[in-house]
C-alpha cells in the first residue's frame, strides 16, 4: 500500500490487525512518512472502535449490548463470560488472553444474543455454548 | 401475504462462490442487455421508469441520483456500493451477500455503464470482515469471465463506526480519515468522494438493478403502491418466533409480516426503521410499509408486552450518543441531554418539566442537526411520548408520590 495520507486509514487497520493495538511510537512514525500531523493519526485510530491505542489481548471479545441483543437476554451472556474469564468489559485478562468489551448491533439480530471474537461471529448463545467456545481459545 | 422474491431470488439458490451456478441463473444477462441494446441515457431512463427508491432508508429516487451523476461534470466518476449495514436490528444485507453477492457485482458494472464510471467501491463493515473473501471472489470470478472490463470494482473495509453508513461520512472514511459527516450542498452526485461525482447506493437497492433491466420498468412499477415500487426486504428480531430476513411488496401490512410470518404473540409495539425509526403501538399493525408510512432500511424490532418502553427508548438513544460523530453540537449534545434525562425517568426521578425539555430538544434537533443521525435521534422519544405517555406520566408521579 502507497504511503499517501488516503491510506491512513488502511495502514492503521494493517497495524491493528499485525500488532494487536497502535503504539504511539507507530502513530508517530506513521504521521512522519504520510507528512500529517500525530493529531491526525490519533484522531483516525481513536474514532473507530476496532483500532485500539491500548496494547490488546490476541483475542477480542466484543458482546453485543443492542436493543435486539438485550430483548434476548445479552446481560446473561455479559455477566457469564464475564464469570468465565475473571475481568470486566473493558478489561484484559493477565495472561493476555483476552480483552472483552462491549459493541454495538453487529447484524447478527436474527441469532440474538450474539457476540464476537476476534472476526467470528458466534449466535444462539447460552452458557453451555459460551464454555465451548471460550475453550477453543484457551 | 406471501413473499414475494425478487432482490432474495437467488439467495439459498445459487452457489455464492461459483459463478457458473450465477449465470445459470441468467446472471450478466442485464449487463449484456446493458452493453448491446441500451445507451447509458437508456437505462437511466428505464430506472427512473421503474420507480426504484433508495433502500437504505432515506428513499431517494435512484434514477434520479444516477442522472444528476451522469450529468455532473468530472473527468473521473465513482460508484460506491454502501454495505456498512449498521442500522440496529438491520442484517438484511448481510443476508443478501452471503446469498448472492454476484448480483451486486453485476448491478454496480450496470451503474459504472450509466453514469460513466470506470471505478467502484464495496464499503463493508468490518463486523462483516467474513464476508470479504465471498464478495471479493465474486468480484474476480467475474472478471476472470470477462464482465468487468470497463469497471474496476475494489472492496474498502470500515472499522467500527455506525455513522459510516452515512454517505458523507462513509465517503470520508474511504479517504481515509475519521468518518464525519460533511455539510451539503455540495451532494455525492456533483461532488462525492475525493471531490468527483459519485453514486452511493445500498446494497439492496443495486439488488433489484438487474431485474429491472431485464423485465423492464413496466414490470417492477407494477408492483407496490404508488411512491413505492417493487419489494422491500426486512429483517425482523426482537419478540418473534421466527427472526430472520422477509421480502414483502411495499404496501404489506406491518401485522403480515410481524404476525403472519415472523409468528409474533401479545405485541406491545414495533420499532421500524432501527434506532433512529419509529415506534408503532399494536393499535397501529395495520400500517402499510410505504415510504409514505414508515420504513427506513426496513429493521423491525418487536417488542412484547412485558417490555418497558422507557427503558427501550432509553438504550436507543444511548446507542445514538455513543455513535454520534460529534461534529455538530445538536447532534453531540443533543443526545447526550436526552440520555442524561431518560436514565432518569429510568431510575424513577422523572419530572413534569422534563417532558417539555425533551419535546423541545426534539425539535431543536430535527431543525438543526447536519444529518439523519441528528435529525432522527427524536424520532424514539417523540413516538414513545406520543403512543405511550400514560408509562412515561406513571413514572412521574411514581416518582414524586415515592
Amino acid at each position: 500500500m502507497g504511503k499517501s495520507k488516503e491510506n491512513l486509514l488502511i495502514l492503521l487497520q494493517e497495524a491493528q490487525n499485525k500488532s494487536g493495538y497502535l503504539s504511539q511510537e507507530l502513530m508517530v512514525e506513521l504521521a512522519k512518512s504520510l507528512n500529517v500531523s500525530l493529531s491526525d493519526v490519533y484522531g483516525v485510530a481513536t474514532f473507530y472502535s476496532f483500532l485500539s491505542a491500548k496494547p490488546q489481548a490476541r483475542n477480542v471479545i466484543r458482546i453485543c449490548k443492542s436493543v435486539p441483543c438485550y430483548l434476548k437476554n445479552s446481560q446473561m451472556i455479559i455477566e457469564t463470560v464475564g464469570n468465565k474469564i475473571g475481568i470486566k468489559p473493558g478489561e484484559t485478562t493477565p495472561d493476555d488472553k483476552f480483552s472483552f468489551q462491549l459493541t454495538n448491533c453487529i447484524g447478527a439480530c436474527d441469532k440474538a444474543p450474539a457476540m464476537m471474537i476476534n472476526h467470528e461471529v458466534y449466535g444462539d448463545l447460552n452458557p453451555n455454548k459460551i464454555a465451548k467456545i471460550l475453550k477453543s481459545y484457551l | 401475504m406471501s413473499e414475494k422474491r425478487i432482490v432474495l431470488r437467488n439467495c439459498g439458490i445459487i452457489d455464492p462462490e461459483r459463478i457458473t451456478t450465477y449465470l445459470d441463473r441468467n446472471g450478466f444477462k442485464a449487463l449484456e442487455k446493458a452493453f448491446s441494446e441500451l445507451t447509458c441515457e437508456q437505462v437511466i431512463e428505464e430506472i427512473k421508469a421503474s420507480g426504484l427508491r433508495g433502500r437504505g432508508g432515506a428513499g431517494f429516487p435512484c434514477g434520479l441520483k444516477w442522472d444528476l451523476s451522469r450529468n455532473a461534470q468530472g473527468d473521473e466518476k465513482y460508484v460506491i456500493c454502501n454495505a456498512d449495514e449498521g442500522e440496529v436490528g438491520t442484517f438484511k444485507d448481510r443476508y443478501i451477500l452471503e446469498g448472492d453477492p454476484f448480483t451486486l457485482v453485476e448491478a454496480m458494472a450496470i451503474a459504472g455503464y450509466a453514469i460513466g464510471a470506470k471505478r467502484g467501491y464495496i464499503y463493508l463493515r468490518t463486523e462483516y470482515h467474513y464476508l470479504l473473501g465471498l464478495l471479493k471472489n465474486a468480484i474476480n470470478q467475474a472478471k476472470e469471465k470477462g464482465f468487468l472490463e470497463h469497471f474496476d470494482i475494489d472492496t474498502r473495509e470500515g472499522a467500527g463506526a455506525y455513522i459510516c453508513g452515512e454517505e458523507s461520512a462513509l465517503m470520508d472514511s474511504i479517504e481515509g480519515k475519521r468518518g464525519e459527516v460533511r455539510y451539503r450542498p455540495p451532494f455525492p452526485p456533483s461532488r462525492g468522494l475525493w471531490g468527483k461525482p459519485t453514486i452511493i447506493n445500498n446494497v439492496e437497492t443495486l439488488m433489484n438493478i438487474p431485474q429491472i433491466i431485464v423485465n423492464g420498468a413496466h414490470w417492477f412499477s407494477k408492483l407496490g403502491t404508488e411512491q413505492s415500487k417493487g419489494t422491500k426486504v426486512f429483517s425482523v428480531s426482537g419478540d418473534v418466533k421466527s427472526p430472520g430476513v422477509y421480502e414483502l411488496v411495499l404496501g404489506s401490512q406491518l401485522k403480515e409480516l410481524v404476525e403472519d410470518l415472523a409468528l409474533a404473540k401479545n405485541v406491545k409495539m414495533v420499532q421500524v426503521g432501527g434506532a433512529t425509526g419509529r415506534i408503532i403501538p399494536h393499535e397501529m399493525m395495520d400500517t402499510p410499509l410505504t415510504f409514505e408510512t414508515i420504513l427506513g432500511a426496513g429493521a423491525i424490532t418487536v417488542f412484547d408486552e412485558s417490555r418497558d418502553v422507557i427503558d427501550i427508548v432509553c438504550r436507543t438513544m444511548e446507542f445514538l450518543a455513543e455513535e454520534c460523530c460529534g461534529k455538530c453540537i445538536p447532534g453531540r449534545q443533543g443526545t447526550e441531554a436526552m440520555v442524561e434525562i431518560l436514565k432518569r425517568f429510568s431510575r424513577g426521578e422523572g419530572r413534569q418539566k422534563d417532558i417539555r425539555v425533551l419535546e423541545e430538544l426534539s425539535s431543536a434537533m430535527m431543525l438543526s442537526s447536519l444529518c439523519g443521525l441528528g435529525q432522527a435521534a427524536p424520532n424514539p422519544v417523540i413516538d414513545s411520548l406520543q403512543h405511550f405517555r400514560s408509562d412515561y406520566d406513571n413514572r412521574i408521579r411514581e416518582s414524586e408520590g415515592g
